[in-house]
């Protein structure tokens, strides 16, 4: 399966026996003991053992929580409630999967950052950084099916917006969303079905990643290097204990800021709304996403012009679903022959610029689009008033008392005029959010495939242990 | 491992190394232990299911010669208010004759005053053979004892809910119960 | 390098919670002078004070507002405000029975006709609805639904701890007092409620519409009631409920004085007890899974220092 020889000796009768009909423990043993990895992997290189234990908390915190759960319109916000108060651990169960969800999603934008920083997403690794995006895809997919199923506000009137995206699309929208809702508008139907849709999208997501292991062990791991493995002696460590370890600590220090949550501030990174049961009639003030969603509902509302004939909320949900569309053709965007940005100062700038403007996206998903971020002036106020004769005017105010006493005039003469503001002209949140879109798809369309060709690398080392400092010894103790 | 008397520094660390490491494994093994217990404590019966275990029953309204069935958690329970011959029957047998030995002041539970109240017997609704619902007075069949016979595979009870004939091993089990007042009993699971 | 994304990352943080403002245009709410006992990591719930704001539940809430998701026992198992170690089974609690008998509620199961009667609660049973469903509610009070309490203070705020508390408090006790009402008359002589604001920037008159009362602490926009400049319309909106804590208006069963700022406070501690009634246990459960994630880290940090001593990385 992967590039090297296996190592593995069974020496007990039943191992022999057990490896002439299914090698599973020599698979476990090449792939998880033996596995030869570079020796200069750093933290940011523990979250992908951070994944696949978030991974296992959703699943066995979910498939317990389902035996209590009730996925009917009626009874889910109460079942959840009885959960939290009636079932033995209950309320420790629901905290750790809803706090889960949002620990999964920070680990694996610091495990996609991780990647696109080193250029782990380079040859020969394009499938394992395509089945990477898959996961991406299929977890938000999961969280949104889960975010359904407590039936509260946000949960119903969050749903109906993303479901009326897919109005959007021409010729197959109206049917598609009556065919995702199982009905003219979400109900029942709709719940249950999303509820086996959460059930079942894990084990999909499961099922992918160990694709994307099994693709990162042909080439082996990268390293922040960038350079590949040359001499497996000198430049790697078996993955156990040296690896192991290592990410059973990353592990343990992830799990403690999951548990500070869990235990201290569960409902922090969710929203007030969602504990107000499920209302068609009432619409909740601001309809927001989970954290994790923002910056991509940033981009969906940035876009507020038609272009042609298509419409600007068409225009919204494209480059909505293009910006995740854009990671599955980086491999080939980027030109560079150099994978790490270490060696790389221009395109290194440019990284953080997008860094900066991911979270600054996630910022402004979280606002209303009109919000000021800079006021440029003072809002003023205008009397807009139409005579008698039906000639409309209007004049613009400073100061309240001058509106005002303008206002009395017009009204004396038999006209009819109203107070409105004016706003100031202002930076607002939605200007904001164009910039960053566009540098969100420049970066991956122009300025890493530019860079690539352009830019004068630094010297990369020869091979990764003369990159790495301090001990001269080549071969690892036993 | 260690060869000679002297340990070396490399053995020391070897030594050192491993206790830390169980040390770790250990912890880690206990932490596994501490997350399981919730996760499989959750499929114990929860508050609300707890809370529903129990239920008090006002026995005044019960005619003479009648019987009430309650249901708790699921669970059938007969109160039947027994007549003067009833009683008397029951009282009459010889142990001798019963394939389950018991009397039936042993199937009394005492008021609140010590006394025994044996106009009212409440027995567990359920046939100790493989578990039917046996007719009763209300159904217009007391078997051939003049309490209860199961029409699953003919069981008959006697009117303080022996086993007489019939393939059931057991009498009629007496629930957990007291009285909260004479007239109020208090069955719990 | 590093610099920049925790840089990036820490600026992205604090203008999030820059943004964090009362929904709605309201005030912020905030919490009594004393803070609130069960707040913070080893916070406790002041149990005398769940008892009374259960008092006023009672007397003052609960003729409008259902709690759906409470049952009374409840109020007896551990960590409730009822609980008697006597008692380990709440069902037989007979403070809690007590409670339960005092409210009719209607039966599940039908009587010999196949009518439903109704009968004295049982502890297992839900807290007793005002109304039979949300039409019955919004008749009875013109048109707007008084919500279920269950959950608010899990409902309002940011979810930091003692959010939901700290508006359920600002809201009952923030009514303008009864004395800044004012009486005026409109051209066609109807008469009309009004507020006078005096305060900087914020002149003009804010005139309160029947049925409806002004609170700064609720979410909403009185623009539309506002003569004023419309650039500085005062904070907060208005709500179909009108102040409901008067001094005195309930007799407290521990003899503690009845006053508006008292029967907020403990109506707000019970209410959060009620929206979140494990969160004590939570809290006490958190050092000792801290304490060993924090020995756990220690134990693997020397693990992995000692494999990888020879190593150069």
């Amino acid at each position: 399966m992967s590039g090297h020889e296996s190592t593995y000796t069974p020496k007990t009768g039943f191992e022999k026996w057990l490896d002439s009909r299914l090698p599973i423990v020599r698979l476990a043993h090449d792939s998880f003991v033996d596995f030869p990895t570079p020796k200069n992997l750093n933290y940011w290189y523990t979250f992908g053992g951070i994944l696949a234990i978030c991974l296992a908390i959703q699943i066995i915190t979910g498939i317990v929580l389902a035996m209590h759960y009730t996925a009917t319109v009626d009874e889910a916000f109460a079942s959840v409630e009885r959960i939290m108060r009636d079932v033995p651990y209950g309320w420790l169960l629901r905290y750790v999967h809803a706090v889960g969800a949002s620990m999964f999603f920070l680990a694996v934008y610091v495990h996609m950052f991780r990647g696109l920083y080193y250029g782990s997403y380079k040859a020969p690794r394009e499938v394992l950084w395509l089945l990477g995006c898959v996961i991406f895809l299929l977890m938000m997919a999961t969280a949104f099916l889960g975010y359904m199923l407590p039936w509260g506000q946000m949960s119903l009137h969050g749903a109906n917006v993303i479901i009326g995206l897919f109005g959007a699309i021409p010729l197959i929208g109206e049917g598609l969303q009556t065919w995702l809702m199982g009905g003219p508008s979400i109900g029942n139907q709709t719940l249950q079905r999303f509820f086996s849709l959460h059930y079942l999208l894990p084990f999909m997501i499961a099922g992918v990643v160990i694709l994307h292991i099994w693709a990162l062990h042909v080439p082996g791991n990268n390293n922040p290097t960038g350079v590949e493995v040359k001499d497996v002696e000198k430049d790697t460590v078996p993955f156990h204990p040296y690896y192991t370890v290592k990410d059973g600590f990353a592990i343990v220090l992830f799990l403690i800021i999951f548990a500070a949550f869990v235990f201290y501030a569960p409902n922090v990174l969710g929203h007030a709304d969602n504990y107000i049961e499920a209302n068609p009639l009432v619409t909740p003030a601001h309809i927001v996403p989970e954290w994790y969603l923002l910056p991509f509902y940033a981009i969906l509302r940035a876009i507020t012009f038609d272009i042609g004939p298509i419409s600007a909320k068409l225009l919204g949900v494209i480059f909505m679903f293009g910006s995740i569309a854009v990671l599955f053709a980086l491999p080939w965007l980027d030109t560079s022959k150099v994978k790490s940005m270490r060696y790389r100062p221009v395109a290194k700038q440019f990284f953080f610029g997008f860094v900066a403007a991911a979270l600054l996206l996630g910022w402004c998903g979280a606002s209303n689009p009109d919000d000021p971020i800079i006021p440029l002036g003072d809002d003023k106020l205008q009397v807009a008033y139409t005579t008698e004769a039906g000639i409309d005017g209007v004049a613009v105010f400073a100061g309240y008392e001058d509106a005002a006493a303008f206002r009395s005039e017009k009204l004396a003469e038999g006209a009819t005029a109203s107070i409105s503001i004016k706003k100031a002209p202002a930076f607002r949140f939605i200007h904001l959010a164009q910039i960053l879109t566009a540098y969100y798809f420049a970066y991956f369309l122009i300025i890493l495939p530019y860079l690539g060709l352009r830019e004068t690398p630094k010297d990369e080392p020869d091979a990764i242990h003369k990159s790495v400092l301090g001990s001269a010894a080549a071969v690892p103790a036993e | 491992m260690s060869d000679s008397q002297t340990a070396s520094p490399e053995t020391v660390d070897e030594e050192r190394r491993d206790f830390i490491h169980i040390a770790a494994v250990t912890a880690t093994v206990v932490g596994a232990g501490a997350v399981a217990y919730p996760l499989v404590d959750q499929m114990n019966p929860a508050s609300d299911t707890k809370a529903a275990s129990s239920l008090e029953v006002d026995t005044t309204k019960i005619p003479l010669g009648g019987e009430i069935r309650v249901l708790i958690g699921g669970k059938p329970f007969f109160l039947r208010h027994r007549t003067a011959e009833e009683i008397a029957a029951a009282a009459g047998v010889p142990l001798d004759r019963l394939p389950d030995p018991e009397t039936d002041a042993d199937r009394l539970v005492p008021m609140p005053d010590g006394e025994l109240n044996p106009a009212m017997l409440i027995t567990s609704g359920t046939c100790t053979h493989l578990g039917c619902v046996p007719v009763g007075p209300s159904q217009g069949n007391t078997g051939d004892y003049g309490g209860w016979y199961c029409p699953c595979h003919g069981s008959h009870y006697d009117t303080s809910g022996r086993i007489r004939k019939g393939p059931a091993p057991k009498n009629l089990a007496i629930p957990n119960y007291e009285y909260v007042t004479p007239g109020v009993v208090k069955i719990s699971l | 390098m590093k610099l920049y994304r925790l840089l990036s990352a820490g600026l992205g943080a604090l203008a999030l919670t820059l943004t964090a403002h009362a929904a709605g245009g309201a005030k912020h709410p905030h919490p009594p002078k004393e803070g609130w006992s069960f707040a913070g990591p080893l916070g406790q719930f002041d149990m005398a004070s769940v008892q009374r704001g259960y008092q006023v539940y009672r007397e003052v809430c609960s003729s409008c507002h259902s709690m759906k998701l409470l049952s009374y026992r409840n109020l007896g198992e551990p960590g409730g405000p009822f609980y008697d170690a006597m008692y380990p089974n709440a069902n037989d609690n007979p403070l809690v029975k007590q409670f339960a008998m005092e409210d009719e509620i209607l039966s599940e199961t039908p009587d010999e006709y196949g009518d439903y009667q109704y009968r004295p609660a049982r502890p297992s049973d839900a807290f007793r609805s005002p109304y039979p469903n949300e039409e019955a509610a919004r008749a009875a009070n013109g048109g707007a639904y008084p919500p279920d309490l269950s959950v608010i203070t899990k409902a309002r705020g940011h979810g930091a701890d003692g959010d939901g508390a700290n508006y359920v408090y600002s809201l009952l006790s923030g009514y303008p007092g009864f004395d800044e009402i004012l009486f005026g008359e409109d051209e066609n002589g109807e008469p009309y409620d009004y507020f006078e604001f005096d305060d900087g920037e914020e002149q003009g008159q804010l005139i309160q519409p029947i049925g409806q009362y002004y609170n700064p602490y609720m979410a909403g926009d009185v623009s539309a009631y506002w003569d004023g400049d419309p650039r500085h319309t005062p904070k907060g909106g208005f709500l179909a409920m009108g102040p409901q804590l008067m001094p005195g208006r309930v007799e407290y069963m521990d003899g503690t004085e009845a006053t508006v700022e008292q029967m907020a406070i403990d109506v707000a501690q019970f209410l959060q007890w009620a929206g979140d009634p494990k969160q004590v246990q939570r809290k006490s459960l958190a050092l000792p899974a801290l304490i060993y994630l924090v020995i756990l880290a220690g134990l693997l940090w020397f693990s992995y220092q000692r494999i990888w001593r020879k190593v150069g990385h």
